[in-house]
């Protein structure tokens, strides 16, 4: 029987190399493509005959709108409204990604760090970047809180700036870490559920109140990186 | 229907408008803290924690490598890392509204606006 930790192998579907560099395109990035193609579709689809009064589909294309624009409003404040396409993009790319994986047979490429990480590491430097463009080199302040002793400087200054730097890891890590101990939870029962035999019925009861709160937590998870995101905007755009 | 008497007065417009803008002004006054289950707070404080001390950490072993002062500034980044980490928790859990130490006094038309 396969591990549980076997549904998070990369086999690469067309070998593609350059130089020494592997480009493969995996079972991973074939997903990715896959979410934003089921993005992409459920939005024009479903908005394509664009009626006042909305169906089921536009309904839905348009609650997910206005929950990123409260979002976005709610945390980032009015100036953050020039950001929601990127943050609305993150939202539906991250959610797309946990509930294709919720599939059977399906990659959740979100439960790779590597995936995560560099969908933090994107959002810390373009918050960065907004920041400094918009207070200069005031920006640096952000590392001093106000109304310090100046002496506690040398302490206060690396501490900020190690906690700041930590908000990639912590933002990337809670997503991964989310996901893959999901899936590799559901594994292990379903493991559970074969090795029982006849009694297989009860870690099967288990498997089903585990796949509801495994689609709980691919909305909850997003929700979660699209905020903290919407979060960072707004400490890089206000200074606090 | 349309009885000039039934149509909205313009107190009543005044009275919906002021109404709106309180709330668009709540709104705007945006909130630091995600609402999220007391599990996500638990899970977000845990990783929290563990990712200052680990970039910390991390920041000191590659100083140590570059400048070869092995195993100095690998402990001071540690425990630097670990304030951190605790500052971090300290501004999850939400203490003097999730801002401490980043208010700048006389400054507060400026936060969420």
């Amino acid at each position: 029987m396969a591990s549980p930790v076997e549904q998070f192998r990369l086999t690469p579907l067309v070998p593609i190399e350059i130089g020494d560099v592997d480009i493969s395109l995996t079972n991973s990035s074939a997903f990715m493509i896959a979410a934003v193609a089921v993005v992409t579709l459920f939005l024009t689809l479903s908005m394509r005959s664009g009626k006042l009064v909305p169906g089921r589909w536009q309904s839905m294309a348009e609650l997910s709108y206005e929950f990123i624009a409260n979002m976005v409003r709610d945390n980032v404040g009015r100036d953050g409204r020039q950001y929601f396409p990127f943050i609305f993009t993150l939202f539906m790319f991250i959610l797309a990604g946990n509930l294709l994986g919720m599939l059977p047979y399906a990659y959740t490429f979100t439960s790779q760090i590597v995936v995560t990480f560099g969908l933090a590491f994107v959002v810390f430097i373009g918050v960065t970047i907004i920041g400094l463009v918009r207070h200069g080199t005031h920006f640096f302040t952000y590392f001093f809180p106000d109304g310090a002793p100046l002496w506690m400087a040398p302490l206060l200054v690396p501490i900020e700036v190690i906690s700041y730097l930590s908000r990639p890891v912590s933002l990337s890590v809670r997503l991964f870490a989310n996901m893959m101990a999901g899936h590799t939870m559901m594994k292990v029962f379903g493991g559970f559920t074969v090795a029982l035999a006849f009694f297989g019925f009860a870690p099967l009861a288990m498997i089903i109140a585990l796949t509801g709160f495994e689609i709980l937590v691919a909305f909850l998870q997003a929700y979660v990186f699209t905020v903290l995101t919407c979060i960072y905007l707004h400490d890089a755009i206000h200074l606090h | 229907m349309n009885e000039p008497n039934k149509l909205p007065s313009a107190e009543d417009l005044d009275a919906r408008l002021k109404r709106a803008q309180e709330r668009e002004a709540k709104l705007r006054q945006g909130s630091d803290t995600p609402r999220s289950s007391a599990l996500g707070q638990a899970m977000r404080v845990g990783i929290e924690l563990v990712a200052g001390v680990a970039v910390g950490s991390l920041i000191g072993y590659l100083l140590d490598h570059w400048l070869g002062t092995r195993p100095w500034l690998m402990i001071l980044f540690f425990f630097l890392g670990s304030g951190a980490g605790m500052m971090n928790v300290y501004r999850v859990a939400g203490a003097s509204g999730g801002s401490f130490g980043k208010q700048r006094s006389g400054d507060e038309h400026d936060r969420g606006a």
